[in-house]
């Protein structure tokens, strides 16, 4: 029997339970807009560490224990840990789980790296190679900015189209079986490079590759994103929805106000100046765990789109002068019956 | 998805559409008054330095150590990085933003060690300032010596 | 006072144009501080920047092109001096007080501070 529907979704058999969720996240996070969700916030951007790099890592490790203990889990009962983020070899992910001991798969998809992660994750729990696995997205402002950009003392001006790295970790548990929230259908994005070059609008560079996955969507399941409670891409900001809902609507789909995205979410630009948005792995990751799934968990959601996505640049590709190939990864999310719980 | 030249193209200006333009009469304000105050500065520095019978060459000379220096503090407090939020090129241009620019990395890649790090990182940013600033000197003293 | 005056004003003006150039053709602060010395150094070449110089005094020295400006005179000072050996040694012996504090205070400084959170 094939689970595949269309040309790039799967639809999961019984659906794959998200038992748990559970997000950290850095001083600017918590002074936002979604504050009162975060389970942990940190005011410390080194979380006592001595580097960015390894701050990152126990934001990482700090989020991932407390995933598995909201799930009422020990490390040892879970298959495997699928996470990934913006460093170099993706070390924030492997320093910060390397003492869980759990079978470990790195990742690496941009800001795209949650949905890449929930994906994979809830395809090895559906094909019953796994009854528990941890997955999660992580990046740090300071780290970020450090490796793609300038060092920060650097006294430089962003333009208005620029989106501020999130701090912070999201992680969740999926299982075969359980109380909560389930991942029914996996649609996988391909890359699409439409020739942007400019890395300080990331939100345009990603734009075309989540109208691709939405229409691919929508083809493969016949749907309409009327379909949805709420449709939420990962980091696109102002200028990338709305240039999502300009393509789409090319196609013919109306993307209305169920449409939003986790960067317009996470912070409030008016007061926190941070223009057009927050971008990062853990920009979808902790806008996600941290405000959706209890929404999803009460059947306040019945149904959502969650779409993470990543633009899939280096320093040294950037400086070669090549254009940000963009990618988006969409689950299709289903919440508890109301009253059930 | 349709990424041919053309499509491309096509985005490319659904994307100007889209992004909000700088401010630019604002952020031309903004480095008017910031760089010509950083420079009212050089110049009462270098009335005072003359004032003390310097000559005008070694006034001129204490004038960029005098600012080179309070532009490194300013950049050790995270003082400098909040200015050139605001200011812009008013605290890029003057000699002050090429000091931001050497300091900078070097506070940031201490982590990497005082090698490798610190002292290898240091001219990430103001190495082609010197690169292309002694090139061109080159070229200039080069005509300078057949044409004079 | 007048020659405050004039400073604020060509030092205004110099860095007003750095910033159109910063929001008109995205480029990077690098490029721009690149794009000014070597400016400074070819109108100090041929005898232009010295004329804004004695106009706008410190507006014309404090920034970026007032460092190629030096470069150029320093070169050609060389020139004069030590004929053709001149030109490898007058740019960056004109350059050396400001490359040297730049690198004493940047040394000092990482001594001293850690990278912050913005």
């Amino acid at each position: 029997m094939s689970k595949k529907i269309g040309k790039q979704t799967v639809r999961l058999a019984e659906g794959v339970v998200i038992l748990s969720a559970a997000s950290i996240v850095g001083p600017k996070e918590a002074e936002g807009p979604l504050s009162k969700y975060f389970d942990q916030k940190v005011e410390d951007p080194f979380f006592g560490e001595k580097t960015w790099e390894l701050a990152e890592s126990k934001f990482v490790e700090k989020n991932m224990e407390l995933a598995v203990q909201k799930a009422n889990l020990n490390p040892k009962d879970i298959d495997y840990v699928l996470c990934g983020d913006l460093l170099n070899q993706c070390t924030g992910s492997s320093f910060g789980i390397k003492n869980l001991n759990i079978p470990f798969f790195g990742l690496f998809g941009a800001c795209s790296t949650m949905g890449e992660s929930m994906s994979l994750g809830a395809m090895l729990v559906d094909g019953g190679f796994a009854n528990h696995v941890l997955t999660g997205a992580s990046s740090h402002f300071c780290a970020a900015e450090k490796q793609f950009r300038f060092p920060l003392p650097l006294g430089t001006q962003r333009p208005p189209t620029a989106t501020w790295t999130v701090t912070g970790d999201g992680a969740v548990v999926l299982a075969r079986k359980g109380e909560g929230p389930k991942i029914v259908e996996i649609t996988t994005g391909k890359i699409v490079d439409m020739g942007v070059t400019d890395a300080n609008n990331m939100g345009a560079a990603m734009a075309p590759a989540a109208a691709a996955l939405l229409q691919a969507h929508f083809e493969d399941t016949g749907r309409t994103p009327q379909d949805y409670d709420v449709i939420a891409t990962g980091d696109l900001g102002t200028v990338g929805r709305q240039l999502v809902v300009e393509l789409l609507a090319k196609e013919g789909y109306e993307m209305d106000s169920r449409y939003t995205d986790c960067g317009i979410e996470i912070f409030d630009d008016a007061t926190q100046d941070t223009h057009a948005g927050g971008s990062g792995c853990a920009c979808s990751a902790v806008t996600f765990c941290a405000y959706f799934y209890p929404k999803l968990l009460a059947g306040e959601i019945k149904r959502m789109l969650f779409i993470p996505t990543g633009a899939l640049m280096s320093p040294t590709s950037s400086q070669q002068g090549q254009p940000i190939p963009g990618i988006a990864h969409g689950l299709v999310i289903e919440g508890c019956k109301k009253g059930a719980n | 998805m349709d990424t041919t030249k053309k499509a491309q193209q096509e985005y490319d200006k659904m994307v100007k559409q889209a992004s909000p333009n700088s401010p630019i009469f604002m952020n031309c304000l903004k480095a008017f008054i910031s760089g010509g105050i950083i420079c009212i500065i050089g110049q009462l520095l270098s009335n005072f330095y003359t004032g003390k019978d310097f000559s005008k060459e070694e006034a001129a000379l204490l004038v960029s150590i005098t600012l080179i220096g309070l532009s490194a503090l300013l950049t050790a407090l995270g003082w400098y990085e909040k200015l050139g939020k605001f200011c812009g090129a008013g605290t890029i241009v003057p000699i002050t933003g090429f000091a931001n620019s050497v300091v900078s990395p070097a506070i940031e890649f201490k982590k990497e060690g005082m090698v490798f790090g610190m002292a290898a990182k240091m001219f990430i940013v103001a190495g082609p300032v010197i690169v292309y600033g002694t090139l061109t000197s080159m070229l200039v003293g080069l005509v300078y010596y057949f044409v004079k | 006072m007048m020659e405050i005056l004039k400073a604020f004003l060509v030092g205004g003006i110099i860095c007003v144009i750095g910033q159109i150039l910063i929001d008109k053709t995205k480029l990077m602060s690098g490029r721009i501080l690149v794009l000014y010395v070597c400016l400074g150094c070819i109108l100090g070449g041929l005898g232009i920047y010295k004329k804004i110089e004695e106009f706008g005094g410190a507006g014309a020295t404090v920034p970026l092109t007032g460092f190629g400006f030096h470069l150029a005179e320093g070169v050609m000072k060389e020139v004069d001096r030590a004929g053709i050996l001149g030109i490898f040694t007058g740019g960056l012996k004109a350059a050396a007080g400001g490359v040297t504090a730049a690198i004493f205070f940047a040394f000092l400084a990482a001594l001293l501070a850690n990278p912050k959170e913005k």
